[in-house]
């Protein structure tokens, strides 16, 4: 459904993506995992087709982002970083908005509206203004108005960003029912345990490149199933190891209170760049 | 042509502040007509008519402006700068012209609204002019340009002190000198050629023809018409390079 090939992005000198390449298949959730500047927004906006590549190629639904911007567009569904729903309006308006903008019919139009605001549970919310409603609902809300015209890929930019844990669990479970219907989702994060929990596959991106890309579980098994991390100190670097044994056997060497846990995207991100992701 | 939802939106968000929409709409025009119609103008003659029948014309022009280009370039500038909302008109299939039509056309509609609500008043308080069809088709036309350079400002500001300048420096000596509180002929060159640059000052000088009982002034018409097309395909290009 998305296949791109040394995407590149400059503002001015700086290429704030640098000859990305990857593919996602269809049905696939895949996600984009970095620290904040690493060139996930960029690399959604341009498959999205709100910026122009640099160099490189992208097709999404088969249709090319910069020779065919509006085939792309009717494939896709954007759930955006900013809650950029009409405040004004009401939660049902805001998706008829969005339906017309699609040239939904008005009968397929007024029965999607009940579909999805029952599926991200604000359908008692239907009549009331977006300006009445919390930051969670809001972005419940734009995810409906993502999958509103039924699209074949769905980008979702950082979608829990902001959230209390609370929020951020509902949006998780419609991202797995989702994901149980088959949508094909592409979505970036900064949270370790968003990506783990949710993509089949993950690239991790610094500085404008991918420096790894695999199956979560493919990727932590690189580094070492377990981890042992001394409890504030963090002038120890982390080790890894394939048994939870071995991690106790070398934790009892390095210092008292010990934890010794299983490995994370984060560990990850560490083992490869020596930093962690700063948020 | 898919440029209806914009207008629906529109639509929508004005029945949601009728009131709101009604006195922005009118409290500019209705301080022009009372300050230099009925205060200032009063018992002054122009053209062998009253200073009121005078001013009128331009007054209308000066509100279909700014009611056109004010809201239109306002609430885009916020869109695209602020709130981001404009981002889900672009990743969706409709294409820049739609959006630039469908924006533009919102800002005819709020442009000729207000007009006519002050041709209502005019009438109210006894000042008649010769209104026809092509009266109100300029009105129109002026309306159209007006919100079609709105689209095109918007797109253009990089940020709110951008919008802010393009008010001080261009919108706001228009609205004074273009030919709408006195005729364009009493100045000197080359001050006369300077305002007849403006598109408002050929709005002003059509509709003052024809609220005389005049025909059409075509040399007017023609370069508020261009006007207009070269404020509106700035405003689709630039909603391109947006998009």
């Amino acid at each position: 459904m998305i296949n791109i090939t040394n995407l590149t992005r400059y503002f001015g000198t700086l290429a704030a993506v640098n000859a990305v390449s990857f593919s996602v298949g269809k049905g696939e959730v895949f996600g984009l995992l970095g620290p904040n500047g690493a060139g996930k927004t960029t690399t959604i906006r341009m498959l999205t087709t709100l910026l122009r590549p640099s160099a490189g190629t992208a097709l999404v639904a088969g249709h090319d982002v910069i020779a065919d911007p509006l085939e792309v567009r009717r494939a896709i569904g954007v759930v955006p970083q900013m809650l950029n729903l009409d405040i004004d309006l009401t939660c049902s308006e805001n998706l008829e908005y969005h339906g017309r903008l699609h040239k939904m019919e008005p009968a397929d139009r007024d029965g999607r509206i009940e579909e999805l605001l029952r599926f991200v549970g604000l359908w008692e919310k239907k009549d009331t203004p977006v300006e009445h409603l919390s930051g969670g609902m809001r972005r419940r809300l734009l995810i409906a108005r993502g999958l509103m015209h039924r699209p074949q890929v769905v980008f979702m930019d950082e979608p829990t960003v902001g959230l209390d844990p609370q929020a951020r669990r509902l949006i998780w479970g419609l991202l797995e029912s989702l994901k149980r219907k088959g949508i094909t989702i592409l979505l970036t994060t900064h949270y370790i345990e968003e990506a783990d929990a949710l993509c089949d596959r993950v690239a991790i991106m610094q500085t404008g490149r991918i420096i790894a890309l695999d199956r979560p579980s493919v990727l932590k098994a690189g580094v070492g199933k377990y981890s042992i991390e001394c409890l504030g100190r963090h002038d120890i670097p982390r080790r890894f190891f394939p048994t939870r044994e071995e991690a106790i056997d070398a934790s009892r060497d390095v210092c008292e209170d010990i934890v010794v846990r299983e490995s994370t995207l984060e560990d990850v991100f560490i083992n490869l760049t020596g930093e962690r992701i700063e948020l | 042509m898919n440029f209806t939802p914009i207008i629906w939106k529109e639509i929508m968000l004005i029945r949601k502040k009728p009131w709101r929409f009604l006195a922005s709409s009118l409290v500019m025009p209705l301080l022009y007509l009372v300050t230099f119609g009925w205060g200032l103008g009063r018992g002054m003659n122009v053209g062998g008519g009253t200073y009121l029948e005078f001013v009128l014309p331009g007054i209308l022009a000066l509100s279909a402006m700014n009611n056109s280009f004010g809201p239109v370039s306002t609430s885009l500038n916020i869109s695209k700068l602020y709130t981001k909302t404009i981002e889900e008109v672009l990743v969706s299939p409709v294409s820049h012209w739609d959006i630039a039509l469908g924006r533009t056309l919102s800002g005819l509609g709020r442009g000729l609204f207000s007009a006519l609500m002050l041709v209502l008043v005019a009438l109210a308080t006894g000042v008649h002019l010769h209104y026809s069809f092509l009266f109100f088709a300029v009105l129109a036309l002026t309306a159209f340009c007006f919100g079609a350079m709105g689209v095109a400002a918007a797109m253009l500001a990089h940020s709110h002190e951008d919008m802010a300048n393009f008010n001080s420096f261009f919108i706001i000596p228009m609205s004074f000198l273009a030919g709408t509180f006195f005729s364009p002929d009493r100045l000197p060159q080359p001050f006369h050629g300077m305002i007849m640059v403006y598109p408002l000052t050929h709005a002003s000088i059509v509709l003052r023809s024809l609220a005389a009982g005049h025909g059409l002034v075509m040399g007017s018409v023609l370069i508020l018409a261009a006007y207009a097309a070269i404020f509106f395909y700035i405003a689709g290009r630039m909603v391109k390079r947006t998009a």
